[in-house]
């Protein structure tokens, strides 16, 4: 019995030794600080109360009756809208160009893919400076199209797409990657019969690449609608949520309400609510999305 | 076989142990090399051994963020050399922290996990917040012990915003107000005098509109960043009582909805939808001093800061004139004051203190002005030699400091950040066309009521 139990002990063992770094670092920067937002997202905590009060679930009925945090959530479900389907369908489009492209084929990935080099602080000074009214090269384009000046970021009804349309760019070369590798992955010999039997280009596209990089597509939606709420730092650098919150997004508001109001209690509430949407959009590639997918 | 297996388990675990535990060895070491270092003292002849401790220098750490154009980390670090110089004790790390939103994240960062900078340049605004954090030392002591520091030397507008509940908690520092920018050259094209800036909202429309032409635009004001200033600042130009504030005295109320104020917001909001003098929708705070730089504007409204910026980019004649007036001039202060903080030692506190004065004396704030575009803090610093010299080629740098007369305290609240937020965002709400100014002042006024009612009770 008792070797039994040592032995147990020694194989366990082993196997939690070789975890035990990432364990740890995990439980420090991820399983803590989620547990730490939880417990802090029943106080009321801010400049007003500095020794926490429990308040049970009255942060979270607050958020629901918060104008602004409807509107920022709101605003990120557009974003999510806008920024996801477009990107990974030209991401496919790219990868389909990119894999059959015979001349310049590295080239090509390339141009597709630089975007997705460029930090994204930079990428968001590009745009800045593309969106500027009178100099900038779209807000001319779209003063050219309107016909009097327009000012893409400072107005309300534009900010928001201005920044899915920069989103869309910034993230169809990062997926494009994940096209590329599963389209090389696809037999050959499928095209080949495919086209003895007379089947012509398109249709091989829609019968043959489609299903077979279905799990690609899988995998890039679970992590461009997780991307479409993390997202933050072009906010910081062009719009600050503004202009009167129209282009906040989620964790952007959790920053200003951690930073700038000081309201830690609400900030963990948001904090909580975005952990388990983002839990729930992770949990799709496991449940019955899975079943449907043809994998090879 | 079994053995090795348990031996690797040890390996491991001791390596996972070792880099748990790095950052605490660490410390650890150093306090050991501290207490060896006092051992070793001792075993040294006793004469020595309070000189050694006298030589041993305190070291603080001072945060400061840069707001406007130009190398000022440069002169800032360079100040903090020169102060080193002349107090060996004392070593001062100066920590560049970004724009003013970046540096109050980072010290607040600070402050909660007990290890907030020992001095700091912050905005004059956030002194309710700190104080309702409990974050920084009021120097009311350190004043009435130091009898070279006066304090009627500070120019009254700038020494307001240190003040609450009868104390002293900062020290003016890096300091503006608002002016207008004109470019001479396009006056003159415009057929306008390039002597005549425009002095009050009639002219200053007409002017613009004049100006207005050749592919520039006749005037830009900026609406994204801090509005409320902007705002505060048309507000102050249209009161009847020259003593009327957005705000009041304890930072407990908001006083945004009143009919003068409305009239102030529809003010700024004609000058682009009414006038056509000025690019409609919310303009960049950062984008201005450049499109001014660049000839794409002939006149901005900005911080006095960018004095500096404007001068040694602009490749025109420019002028620079007070915010033009209606009912009266008027121009909030802006910009940081010297903060000292609580949980360091009382060492590091007087340590602090003494940086502080450096930095605010008449020759260092002379410097710092003629450096940077910022008000001099202090009358007696126009009076040194450098500043002297400086003002003659430039005379320019003096219509800030002459405006003080008619400046006043910035936005200052308690829950400053929702507070300030709260108008911001409804005046972008407005310049966007989104909203109209009685609207959108009445519901900042709701939002702000909303946010002050707990320090209220």
């Amino acid at each position: 019995m008792s070797t039994r139990w040592s032995e147990k002990l020694r194989r366990n063992g082993f196997g939690w030794g070789l975890v035990m770094p990432s364990l740890l670092f995990l439980c420090m920067f991820t399983y803590y600080p989620m547990f730490k937002s939880v417990w802090l997202s029943f106080y009321e905590k801010n400049l007003a109360v500095r020794n926490p009060v429990f308040v049970g679930f009255d942060n979270y009925k607050a958020l629901m009756q918060d104008p602004i945090f409807i509107e920022v959530f709101r605003n990120n479900i557009w974003f999510a809208i806008g920024t996801v389907p477009v990107s990974i369908a030209l991401a496919f489009v790219m990868a389909l160009f990119a894999d059959k492209a015979i001349r310049g084929k590295g080239l090509i990935r390339i141009a597709f893919f630089y975007p997705n080099m460029i930090p994204m602080i930079a990428a968001a000074s590009i745009w800045l400076f593309l969106y500027m009214p009178q100099f900038g090269l779209f807000a001319q384009f779209a003063s050219w199209i309107i016909g009097n000046e327009v000012h893409l970021l400072g107005n309300p009804n534009t900010v928001l797409g201005s920044l899915i349309v920069m989103t869309v760019w910034k993230e169809a070369g990062y997926f494009m990657i994940f096209y590329l590798a599963g389209m090389q992955q696809i037999p050959k010999d499928l095209y080949e019969t495919a086209s003895v039997d007379g089947i012509g280009a398109w249709e091989q596209q829609w019968r043959i690449t489609l299903p077979l990089t279905m799990p690609t597509t899988l995998f890039v939606t679970v992590i461009a609608i997780t991307n479409a709420f993390k997202w933050v730092d072009h906010l910081w650098m062009m719009t600050k949520g503004g202009p009167d919150h129209a282009s906040s997004l989620l964790l952007y508001y959790i920053y200003e309400t951690t930073f700038k109001f000081n309201d830690q209690g609400m900030a963990a509430a948001m904090t909580v609510l975005m952990i388990i949407l983002l839990l729930i959009i992770s949990c799709l590639q496991f449940a019955g999305w899975e079943r449907k997918i043809h994998y090879q | 076989m079994l053995k090795l297996d348990s031996r690797l388990v040890l390996i491991v675990l001791a390596i996972t142990f070792v880099f748990a535990g790095c950052g605490q060895e660490n410390r650890n070491q150093t306090s050991a090399s501290k207490v060896n270092s006092g051992v070793g003292n001792a075993t040294t002849p006793v004469s020595a051994a309070p000189d050694q401790a006298a030589k041993e220098p305190v070291e603080i750490s001072f945060y400061y963020p840069v707001n406007v154009g130009g190398p000022l980390t440069k002169v800032i670090d360079s100040m903090a050399d020169s102060f080193m110089e002349k107090n060996p004790n004392i070593k001062v790390k100066p920590v560049y922290t970004g724009n003013y939103g970046d540096n109050t994240v980072k010290i607040q960062a600070g402050v909660q996990a007990k290890q907030p900078p020992d001095v700091a340049v912050m905005m004059s605004t956030e002194l309710y917040s700190m104080l309702d954090m409990e974050a920084i030392i009021p120097l009311d002591d350190f004043i009435a012990k130091d009898a070279d520091f006066n304090r009627d030397d500070f120019y009254p507008a700038f020494v307001e915003d240190t003040q609450a509940g009868g104390h002293t908690y900062s020290v003016p520092f890096q300091r503006s107000t608002i002016i207008l920018y004109y470019n001479k050259d396009m006056f003159k094209d415009a057929g306008l005098d390039p002597n005549q800036p425009p002095a009050n909202w009639d002219e200053l429309v007409d002017v613009a509109q004049k100006l207005n032409r050749d592919g520039h635009t006749g005037l830009e004001i900026p609406g994204n960043d801090d509005s409320y200033w902007m705002f505060q600042m048309f507000a102050r130009q249209n009161a009847s009582d020259p003593k009327q504030s957005i705000m009041g005295e304890d930072g407990k109320k908001a006083n945004f909805n009143t009919p003068e104020n409305v009239e102030a917001l529809q003010f700024w909001l004609d000058l682009s939808h009414k006038y056509k003098a000025m690019p409609e929708g919310v303009i960049d705070w950062g984008a201005t001093p450049t499109d001014f730089i660049e000839g794409k504007t002939a006149m901005m409204m900005h911080t006095s800061g960018n004095l500096t910026n404007v001068k040694s980019n602009a490749k025109f004649d420019f002028g620079v004139a007070f915010s033009p007036a209606n009912k009266q001039f008027g121009s909030p202060t802006g910009g940081g004051n010297l903060y000292i903080f609580k949980d360091t030692s009382p060492e590091k506190q007087a340590a602090a203190w003494e940086f502080v004065k450096y930095l605010t004396a008449p020759e260092q704030a002379a410097l710092f002005s003629s450096s940077s575009g910022y008000v001099g803090v202090r009358k007696s610093a126009y009076d040194t030699e450098a500043m002297k010299t400086y003002t003659e080629g430039f005379p320019q740098a003096l219509v800030a400091r002459d405006q003080l007369q008619y400046a006043f305290r910035e936005l200052s609240t308690h829950n400053h950040g929702k507070v300030s937020s709260a108008l911001t965002n409804q005046i972008q709400s407005a310049l966007a066309g989104k909203i109209d100014a009685a609207g959108a002042l009445k519901a900042a006024q709701e939002e702000a009521d909303r946010a002050l009612a707990p320090f209220n009770k």
